[in-house]
């Protein structure tokens, strides 16, 4: 498969008055055509801003990409490009839908304005054709009446109908990648399916990747082909949806995959939480992330940082159990079936 | 939208009955009279005549009743101190003189400091951002009467370039303009920068950054509208506050505007001319804020009021 997107040692800082916040610290991964890449872990594992790097949306100076980092779409380099390049390549080349529909859009503009906006930016078409376009994208986005929420502002829509027109705006251009960083988290649950099925219909129909950036396991579970579960700007775990739902390897994965609650009848069992909160992203950390809250913590955890293991051709984990000097130990996780 | 500018203007009619007033047993509780100012001893006989002519000598509640009786014919009577004179008259022949100051000033100033306040949060933390705050601390700290006799000294009596004071022609307007306009120089170019910088920082600007728009069409399409809707709510507040500078302005350059009859009148005690000014700024103020609002409505799609949902 083509890799379209390949990040090599993505390393990002933030200047604060408290010093260096290394939010992002050497990340690897990259993007086939058509697939669903998800990014799982929590608030501040540094996943928002791999995203918002990607499409160079951070600021500098307060925040800094390291030299050493490479962002590769189709084999050119991203943080080489001149202001020309980089607005020819976002928008038209990777798009980005975020979190708060509401704050997202521009309050005193109509969602058909922007949406027109963004077909006027890219392609060579007068107003009276981007707005006919437009119309079509909101019905490809199943907005009901759309010829009427064309001039409607955003404050009129609800909050799913809103983040429709983000989607709208956003696969304009039809883009080879779209991040959508968490996209859901900011509706209602009912609302959340209906636009996890929607993105993962309009994928197929227009063949664009997705970089799903989230914290809810459920949501990707359906959508995702590959998942990374990142913690503390690292990456711990990857690997394909089967595998890290299946056959997960790293304690961090597994309490994660614990804490997502279960619909049964018979359960009364006590949801599980893990204990503790990230590390403060200013320490340099060059042991595990985790250390501090595994359960399976050993005295090399503390002073080294563990290799990638691969334990399959698309499974990878950085943990010092898959040593083979460490002791074999039950998996963490089971999935009932 | 038309039932909400109903109730604005009854509201207004309620305003102006209240400063109409207060203004009125406020100022007659002042001790003297309008003679006071004229003649220092004059014999009963006259005193007596003249206030009978006026209607000053009847019961203060009665005089108030006339008075609201000739308001409501729009009549706001002829001026105690000067015979003759109509407060009407005096008022339609000399509020164009203020308002052409006025205006200039204002267009002037609101103009100039928004350009400033947008340069300023373009260049955060540089020296034009310095700079404009120098400016706009300035203009509100140093009051405009230092000013207006600096410019005086400098322009007029060291290089003689400009007249110091009178009425007549262009050269004449300069320097009350320039005093006058700084006032709204310094608001507005404080106020659109902080609401610029705010809009700067909005999520909608990344995400039209992330639609791949040059960061000028982004200031252009995105910025400079939002940000510059909280100053249209400045508009009114400037209006008056530039008609209520030019009081000490007019007097001191010798403007034959209204604000110089005003300061004349109440030095004077001419009852009906003070009256008669105040309602009339009242009425600017409160139309002035009705106008900011409507316009407010319409251009802020949040905002309004018609209801009707999609």
């Amino acid at each position: 498969m083509e890799k379209i997107l390949e990040v090599k040692n993505l390393e990002v800082s933030f200047h604060t008055y408290a010093g260096e916040v290394r939010a992002v610290r050497g990340i690897n991964f990259h993007i086939h055509k058509g697939e669903t890449l998800a990014f799982v872990g929590e608030s501040g594992s540094g996943k928002t801003v791999t995203a918002k790097s990607i499409m160079r949306l951070l600021k500098a100076p307060l925040a800094e990409i390291k030299e050493s980092s490479s962002i590769l779409y189709k084999g050119r380099e991203v943080l080489q490009m001149n202001k020309t390049e980089l607005q020819d390549y976002r928008g038209n080349d990777v798009s980005m839908i975020f979190q708060d529909p509401m704050t997202f859009l521009n309050p005193t503009m109509t969602c058909g304005d922007q949406i027109i906006e963004s077909f006027i930016l890219h392609q060579d078409i007068n107003k009276r054709e981007a707005r006919q376009k437009a119309l079509e994208m909101l019905n490809v986005v199943r907005i009901p009446d759309a010829e009427k929420r064309l001039d409607a502002y955003p404050h009129e829509l609800s909050g799913g109908m809103r983040q429709r027109v983000m989607i709208a705006m956003a696969l304009a251009c039809s883009p080879s990648i779209l991040v959508a960083d968490e996209p859901t988290t900011a509706l209602d649950v009912t609302i959340q399916a209906q636009i996890m099925a929607l993105l993962n219909a309009l994928k197929v129909k227009f063949d664009t990747a997705i970089l799903l950036v989230t914290h809810d396991l459920g949501v990707v579970s359906n959508f995702a082909d590959r998942i990374q579960i990142m913690y503390a700007g690292k990456v711990l775990e990857e690997g394909t949806a089967m595998e890290i739902f299946y056959k997960p390897q790293h304690p961090y994965t597994w309490a994660l995959l614990k804490s997502v609650p279960k619909l049964s009848k018979h359960n009364k069992q006590e949801l599980y939480a893990l204990k503790g909160t990230p590390p403060d992203l200013i320490l340099p950390l060059e042991h595990c992330p985790f250390a501090a809250r595994c359960e399976y913590c050993m005295k090399i955890c503390r002073t080294a940082m563990p290799d990638r293991t691969k334990i399959t051709e698309t499974q990878y984990v950085s943990c010092w159990l898959k040593h083979e000097k460490a002791p074999v130990i039950e998996p963490g996780y089971k999935r009932e079936v | 939208m038309s039932k909400y500018i109903l109730k604005r203007v009854l509201y207004m009619f309620l305003t102006l009955f209240i400063v109409t007033t207060l203004t009125f047993f406020l100022m007659r509780s002042i001790p003297g009279d309008p003679l006071a100012s004229m003649a220092q001893a004059l014999p009963d006989q006259i005193r007596a005549n003249f206030l009978a002519k006026y209607g000053l000598d009847k019961p203060l509640f009665e005089q108030y009743l006339l008075y609201l009786k000739g308001l409501i014919h729009l009549d706001l009577g002829d001026s105690v101190v000067y015979a003759g004179r109509s407060v009407s008259e005096t008022i339609r022949t000399t509020s164009p003189v203020s308002g052409f100051v006025g205006g200039i000033a204002l267009f002037i100033g609101v103009g100039i400091g928004s350009l400033l306040g947008i340069v300023a949060a373009l260049n955060k933390n540089k020296w034009p951002d310095f700079l404009v705050i120098f400016i706009a601390v300035l203009g509100v700290s140093v009051p405009a009467f230092v000013l207006a006799a600096l410019l005086q000294m400098i322009f007029a009596a060291r290089l003689g370039l400009l007249p110091s004071s009178g009425w007549g022609g262009a050269k004449y307007c300069i320097l009350p303009i320039v005093v006058l306009c700084l006032g709204p120089i310094a608001s507005y170019a404080r106020y659109v920068k902080s609401s610029m910088l705010d809009t700067l920082d909005q999520d909608y600007i990344m995400t039209a950054r992330a639609k791949g728009m040059s960061e000028s069409r982004v200031i252009r399409k995105h910025v400079l509208r939002n940000s510059m809707l909280p100053a249209v709510t400045l508009f009114g507040g400037s209006v008056v506050g530039v008609f209520t500078g030019s009081f000490v302005i007019e007097k001191m350059f010798s403007i034959p505007g209204i604000g110089f009859y005003y300061i004349n009148s109440i030095n004077n005690n001419d009852y009906t001319m003070i009256l008669g000014t105040t309602i009339f700024y009242a009425t600017l103020f409160v139309v002035m804020q009705l106008i900011v609002d409507c316009v407010y409505v319409v251009i802020d799609p949040r905002i309004r009021i018609t209801g009707e949902k999609i």
